[in-house]
């Protein structure tokens, strides 16, 4: 589910096109996405990176401080479906349909998370992403993520 | 993985996620409303709902081993989430089923509700590798 239509459309930059890092300052710093402190790392004309700092609280296994699953789900919610509005350079009110992830191998204990969101195609309806998480090296990531973003408004006739 | 059964990990502690009670011996969790699990303003956000889900898979599958007798640990492979409806502002439920247990895998679905079980919110799908505890 993503951050809304009254919110993030009042941070759409003057004449128009869609800015990551401004939205991220809601989106990371309120509800979910502020109590997981999610930052804006950076994007290009189809992704965002979004990261996490490991946190105690945020561990799902105590033995071995790894963090809870869904802190990478929520994660890469985020970042593909601000990769989204990114692609179209414009907001557009949306869900998410579903999201998977495939787990490569645990976080560390201590390390920060980097999430990178994809939209790698766009219908009137619907967007596709894909992406991965890693520690700070994309070519050894931890986890992939796949999913779909329903269109929830302003369809045009 | 510390057994579900005695205490919920920091990371459900934190979003005040409690067992609340049980359904065929297997944990429901409760999960309230909060600003902290709030995605778009009134609505729950999917990692919320998600962690949620997890949780409970988490101690279905820690009842399933107990009660084949087994101290095996788990290592989750993946997840998929179907996200049905919007969580609405109000206390949200999930309770895993261990749809297949075997010798060195399982497969769990678990269920988030509102106030209908009937009508869920999300629906999550997970693989954990089963992994037996190494003698001495």
């Amino acid at each position: 589910m993503t951050t809304g239509a009254t919110n993030i459309e009042t941070l759409a930059p003057k004449g128009g096109g869609f800015d990551p890092a401004l939205v991220n300052k809601l989106m990371g710093k309120f509800g979910h996405g502020g109590f997981l402190n999610m930052e804006y790392v950076g994007h290009g004309d189809d992704w965002v990176e979004l990261a996490i700092d490991w946190r105690e609280d945020l561990v799902a296994d105590p033995d071995t401080g790894i963090l809870a699953s869904a802190v990478i789900i929520s994660l890469m919610d985020n970042a593909t479906s601000m990769s989204i509005w990114t692609k179209l350079n414009e907001f557009r009110p949306q869900a998410t349909m579903d999201l998977r992830i495939d787990y490569l191998r645990p976080s560390p204990s201590g390390q920060r998370v980097y999430g990178r969101g994809i939209c790698y195609h766009l219908t009137n309806s619907i967007g596709f992403v894909r992406g991965y998480a890693h520690n700070g090296n994309p070519d050894q990531p931890l986890a992939h993520a796949s999913g779909t973003f329903i269109r929830t408004g302003g369809q045009t006739a | 993985m510390t057994a579900l059964y005695t205490a919920l990990p920091p990371y459900a502690r934190a979003l005040d996620m409690t067992f609340v009670d049980e359904i065929d011996g297997v944990p429901v969790i409760g999960m309230p409303f909060a600003d902290r699990v709030q995605g778009r303003p009134g609505f729950l956000h999917g990692g919320a709902i998600s962690g949620l889900l997890e949780i409970a898979a988490i101690a279905a599958i820690h009842q399933a081993l107990r009660a084949k007798g087994s101290d095996s640990n788990i290592k989750q492979v993946n997840v998929t989430v179907d996200f049905m409806r919007g969580g609405l502002n109000q206390m949200t439920y999930a309770v895993g089923e261990v749809t297949r247990l075997g010798r060195t895998m399982a497969n769990v679905e678990a269920r988030a509700w509102q106030e209908d079980r009937d009508n869920p919110i999300a629906m999550g799908y997970m693989h954990y590798l089963i992994k037996a505890k190494r003698a001495g």
